[in-house]
């Protein structure tokens, strides 16, 4: 896999790639940001949530972002979910300066190049697994049989072909999550982004869902994934560790294809 | 997102929230109601007036001269004082009117006012009947149903026969055959030479209870004065100028009754036309009505589902949040809102169209109004409706498009 013949340790890749400041980045990478600033006005008091923060993650890479809460984690995630701009610094989504969007262009990104798995799942209750799978392909503009064709396979991907009928009441946690991996990735989006997704499951049905996304980034899907769990972040490759609102941390871990052999992660069970 | 994907999830809301959607659709379907049911009213009384009553009161290309008016509008007590003060019309005057037109020309005398009349078998009432000469049955298109009109003969010679209608035949002759019996018009008795065709009723008044004599029959001295007639009534051939034709017998009496050129007439020259005037005057005011009524209906209606929709987004923002964060714009939040909030309002004009129609049959079916559904109405309340909800779906859609994805995915 190309990202284990980088020899550069997380770190140094980050500093590499975040000195050229204003200029676009290689196609490797697909997030890089800048000295990302964001700060809350709230009722007079100023929260500075990021304080400069420097990411650079490439292609095909499955990271997890931690910290404790209060640490700003939410916020990275929303700004690299295009979900909120930055009061300072550059964000560049596939070679896309994203930070200074409007609202519209942001929505574009979001549908094109992002996939959202929420903790609360945030499924349209009264909507079928299969119309809430669509959804993103309908404001994309794909017609309607490719949309069903489409989203059809994408719940298959993730083993629910024969729920697609289900609303979202009928179907377990596990489903629902499963549900909303489907909708992620039916735009086949550059990131697969992440918040606290096993927040609201049991350890069973969370194991469950982490091998479904470590079957995903075996297969090459860029994952990002938030959360406060260590149990759940040792999943990834590489953690980013924040605390008030800086990167105390950017690790990678050993190569993915040695920590199979170690047998340490045998219960990540790749097919 | 495409208009059709944006109805159907409207559609899918009504659906969901039944009750809900039937008090927001309340206002718009009563709204609609009233413009259906009122222009319907309008549209019935209107074809009536111009087919019916003016045809059967007046008669197409006819005109009539008389002394004063007999369809008016509003009037001042001045003016009627004038009115009254009038030279009434002469019998001397028809011939040089008749003169005065075109060959061909059907005319006829009419003198008539409520007299006693009784039979053998019913008591007297006081009834309309008139006394007439020329071609009354031509012009009126009168036919007899039983028995004859009134031959050129007893015309001329004044025979006391007369032609009755269907209701003074039924009345004074119960289950008897009236042709051949006597009727006493003021006092005196006629013989019953011929029931008219039925001419049906406007606005539920009969047009059968009448009773026609020869002009020179003794009924003449009891409905007029000496030479003195109430109508003179003029039909000109199918192709013939009604204005010109007007204004030869206006010119013809001015000079018989010697006006100077700066004196106005003071005589009545009426055609279907004018007696029209009076009714599309009418029909203007219950026009405004039909317009003014439903606008209330429909302005509380806008502001329910301005209200509904309102709450609608504050219910809906998680809903809002997810579609911002998969990729919706504010174009298509706010259309999917617009959308919504016009497909109910058209919802409500659909159902208020269906009542309107109904409600305009009903008033058809229990009144003498015959109530006709106009094509445009119904266009006009579908387009009523769906503007009413786009209008109202304004505010809250682009508050629902300006939510901020991150506050709205937090909401529970």
């Amino acid at each position: 896999m190309h990202t284990d013949e980088i020899p550069l340790s997380a770190t140094a890749e980050r500093k590499v790639v975040t000195q050229a400041a204003g200029e676009a980045p290689e196609k490797d990478w697909v997030i890089v940001a800048r000295g990302l600033k964001r700060e809350y006005d709230m009722g007079g008091e100023i929260v500075r949530a990021l304080r400069g923060v420097d990411v650079a993650i490439r292609r095909n890479e499955y990271v997890a972002i931690m910290g404790p809460s209060g640490s700003g984690k939410s916020t990275l995630m929303n700004l690299i979910g295009c979900l909120d701009t930055p009061n300072a610094g550059e964000y560049w989504l596939s070679g896309d300066l994203v930070s200074s969007m409007a609202d519209d262009e942001l929505a574009r990104v979001r549908n094109r190049e992002i996939g959202f798995v929420f903790q609360t799942f945030n499924l349209l209750p009264r909507a079928t697994a299969l119309h809430n799978v669509e959804l993103p392909l309908v404001y994309a503009g794909v017609s309607a049989d490719e949309r069903k064709q489409r989203a059809r396979a994408a719940l298959e991907r993730v083993q629910l072909g024969d729920r697609v009928t289900h609303r979202p009441n009928e179907l377990s946690g596990g489903q629902r999550q499963r549900v909303a991996i489907a909708r992620a990735l039916v735009n086949e989006p550059s990131i697969l982004l992440a918040d606290e997704p096993t927040g609201n499951l049991d350890s069973t049905t969370s194991e469950e869902i982490m091998r479904v996304f470590e079957e995903l980034a075996s297969q090459g899907q860029t994952v990002i994934m938030v959360t406060h769990e260590p149990d759940i972040a040792r999943h990834a490759r590489r953690v980013i560790m924040l605390r008030d609102g800086l990167i105390e941390s950017d690790e990678r871990r050993e190569k993915f294809s040695e920590k199979l052999q170690t047998g340490g992660h045998a219960a990540i069970g790749l097919k | 997102m495409p208009f059709v994907d944006a109805v159907r999830l409207a559609l899918a809301q009504i659906r969901v929230q039944k009750l809900k959607s039937f008090f927001t659709l309340l206002g718009v379907t009563i709204g609609v109601m009233f413009l259906i049911a009122v222009v319907s009213i309008v549209e019935g009384m209107s074809s009536y007036m111009e087919h019916d009553f003016v045809g059967k009161l007046v008669g197409v290309n006819t005109v009539t001269l008389r002394h004063r008016p007999e369809i008016g509008g509003d009037i001042t007590e001045a003016q009627w004082r004038e009115m009254q003060r009038r030279p009434r019309v002469l019998v001397s005057d028809a011939q040089p009117v008749v003169d005065a037109l075109p060959p061909g020309t059907l005319w006829s005398l009419e003198g008539y006012d409520q007299v006693p009349i009784s039979s053998q078998w019913r008591p007297a009432g006081m009834l309309e009947a008139s006394a007439v000469e020329g071609d009354y049955f031509k012009i009126r298109e009168l036919k007899a149903a039983k028995g004859r009109l009134l031959t050129t003969q007893e015309m001329a010679m004044g025979t006391p026969v007369v032609v009755i209608g269907e209701d003074i035949a039924t009345r004074f002759f119960p289950n008897l055959d009236p042709l051949g019996r006597s009727l006493k018009v003021g006092g005196l008795p006629y013989q019953v030479v011929g029931v008219a065709e039925p001419q049906g009723s406007i606005f539920g008044l009969s047009l059968d209870r009448f009773v026609i004599a020869p002009y020179r029959s003794p009924l003449r001295h009891l409905v007029n004065r000496p030479n003195v007639i109430d109508v003179i009534r003029i039909k000109v051939s199918g192709d013939a100028d009604m204005i010109e034709t007007q204004e030869t017998i206006r010119q013809v009496m001015r000079g018989r009754r010697g006006l100077r050129p700066s004196q106005p007439d003071n005589f009545a020259i009426e055609t279907s036309e004018s007696a029209l005037s009076f009714w599309t005057n009418i029909k203007g005011k219950l026009v405004i009505a039909g317009i003014i009524l439903p606008a209330i209906g429909l302005v509380v209606g806008a502001i329910v589902i301005m209200n509904i929709m309102l709450v609608a987004v504050a219910e809906r923002t998680r809903e809002i949040g997810i579609r911002k964060a998969l990729g919706a714009r504010r174009r298509d939040i706010m259309s999917q809102f617009l959308v919504e909030a016009a497909t109910l309002s058209t919802v409500g004009a659909a159902i208020g169209i269906t009542i309107g129609i109904m409600l305009a049959q009903l008033i058809a079916a229990l009144s003498p109004l015959p109530a006709t559904v106009a094509p445009w109405s119904i266009v006009a309340g579908v387009l009523v409706g769906a503007g009413v909800g786009i209008v109202s779906g304004i505010y809250p859609a682009s508050r629902a498009s300006r939510l901020d994805p991150i506050l709205a995915l937090r909401q529970e």
